[in-house]
């Protein structure tokens, strides 16, 4: 038992075991679940029944079983690589998604600390500058993707990418720096508790979607625009160049990358939960003094959670309900209105906070 | 914590992505199928005879835009310091940084005004 705890007790043990709970238990299982999740709310808006055949006996656990089945389905397909493709380009395009897909979540935290433990795999000082070096290498993927191809397609879907991304990415540090300067830190732990204090006494949390509700609109949609899904999937652009830059891949490399969209999509919605929505803290809950330590963590992993879910369907949700822009659409979106807006956005923050904090 | 520390579980997570992706590709090499056939082969285009010409050009504006990329994004590496230290730099940092981002806006309006942020 001593023995035990003594190697809990090494921070590299505690890493890995965080590491694991993270990724295995909540970041793979939520993308993997969202997969079904799309397909059914995407039935439920066009009226259809969704996926529900799947079955084990006569039991389908209303399409669950789906999850199963696709995962199944597409190891045993082949995998097919186009003639005159590059191969160790075409290898290893799948990879950048995923990476940068599960990095994301080295940052979160999940629950408050107890004691010295932190529900957070690392707490390092550039925080959030990590994530933007971390997500920029999904552009990679995508580029890689699209040029090792060789069809037209794919290389058309991979320019698109490589152009809307690189230029999001601008407007997502853009419109992060208010938050930076609110709550005058990058660092992830430091704007969670920036997010605990309140206004007028008690009365409203100062969550970032109070401070700053400008950079919370841009970085949503600029974080949208990065993981390529409608209103802005002109580089996947399913009725025009039929899925982009990764058209020529197939069975479980193209898992990889359907899996890598969904894992970002769930990285999206705890990104937005942690710099925008309090993070792990529930508000008002310090009100109540006595309240027992697992009891405020479980509480704690289950707001984080349920505003987490929230953002994953507020996603699918507009992906189901906006038009798509076409592709000159989405780079004057960014460039002639979200740029301006987000510089803007900087300049009054900085007065406001020079002025009155 | 020293830096060591807090940036080895970042590799940590980046190997463990690695892994998984590896995983995927590894699993579906080996147990698909593998039934190769020319038409297979080709790269997809709507069921037309491929005329070999991918890759062949891109629309300028992709550079155009990677120029202007590269200037905002120098730009935002710029303001970071100043964005996290902005109540100790006061209305001095703040004089300073509108200059540095007054310059930017003035080349961004050469830029829209050039026509580098028109795609027609």
């Amino acid at each position: 038992m001593d023995l035990i705890l003594e190697i809990l007790s090494i921070p590299l043990v505690q890493s890995i075991l965080k590491i694991a709970f993270i990724i295995l238990l909540f970041a793979m299982p939520l993308g993997t679940v969202l997969t079904l999740m799309e397909r059914k709310w995407s039935a439920m808006i066009q009226d259809r029944v969704g996926p529900n055949r799947a079955n084990v006996g006569n039991y389908t656990g209303n399409g669950l079983l789906h999850l199963a089945a696709d995962g199944l389905k597409s190891i045993f397909k082949e995998d097919t690589i186009p003639q005159g493709a590059n191969g160790f380009l075409y290898l290893i395009a799948p990879f950048f998604g995923l990476i940068a897909g599960v990095a994301t979540f080295a940052i979160i935290p999940i629950a408050g600390p107890i004691g010295d433990f932190t529900f957070q795999v690392t707490d390092i000082e550039p925080g959030l500058l990590f994530i933007f070096a971390i997500t920029s290498l999904s552009v990679y993927g995508a580029v890689l993707a699209g040029t090792s191809s060789n069809s037209k397609f794919a290389l058309l879907g991979g320019t698109r990418a490589s152009a809307q991304m690189i230029s999001y990415e601008v407007f997502m540090g853009l419109a992060l720096m208010g938050i930076f300067m609110v709550y005058g830190s990058t660092r992830v732990s430091d704007i969670v508790n920036g997010q605990n204090e309140y206004w007028f006494g008690n009365l409203i949390p100062m969550w970032g979607v109070f401070t700053q509700p400008l950079g919370f609109f841009l970085f949503f949609t600029a974080l949208i625009a990065e993981t390529k899904r409608a209103p802005f999937d002109a580089p996947e652009g399913e009725s025009e160049i039929v899925a982009g830059y990764f058209l020529e891949y197939s069975g479980m490399r193209w898992s990889a990358f359907m899996l890598a969209e969904y894992v970002a999509v769930a990285g999206v919605a705890v990104l937005m939960t942690t710099l925008f929505f309090g993070g792990y803290h529930v508000p008002w809950l310090h009100l109540w003094e006595s309240a027992p330590q697992w009891l405020v963590t479980l509480l704690q992993i289950g707001k984080f959670s349920i505003v987490t879910i929230f953002f994953c369907w507020l996603q699918i949700q507009l992906r189901w309900t906006l038009p798509k822009f076409r592709f000159d659409q989405t780079m004057s979106l960014g460039w002639k209105k979200l740029l301006p807006l987000s510089l803007a956005n900087t300049a009054l923050t900085a007065v406001v906070v020079l002025a009155f904090m | 914590m020293t830096i060591a520390s807090g940036y080895l579980p970042i590799l940590l997570m980046i190997l463990l992505g690695m892994l998984l992706a590896g995983t995927f590709t590894v699993v579906g090499l080996y147990l698909g199928p593998r039934l190769r056939s020319k038409v297979k082969d080709t790269p997809f285009e709507s069921g037309f005879v491929r005329d070999g010409t991918e890759g062949s050009r891109y629309d300028v504006k992709f550079y155009m835009t990677a120029l202007v990329f590269l200037v905002f994004d120098v730009e935002i590496v710029f303001l970071y310091p100043w964005t996290v230290q902005v109540r100790e730099l006061g209305w001095f940092g703040f004089t300073a940084a509108m200059l540095f981002i007054g310059v930017l806006v003035l080349g961004f309006v050469y830029d829209w005004k050039k026509g580098a942020l028109e795609w027609e």
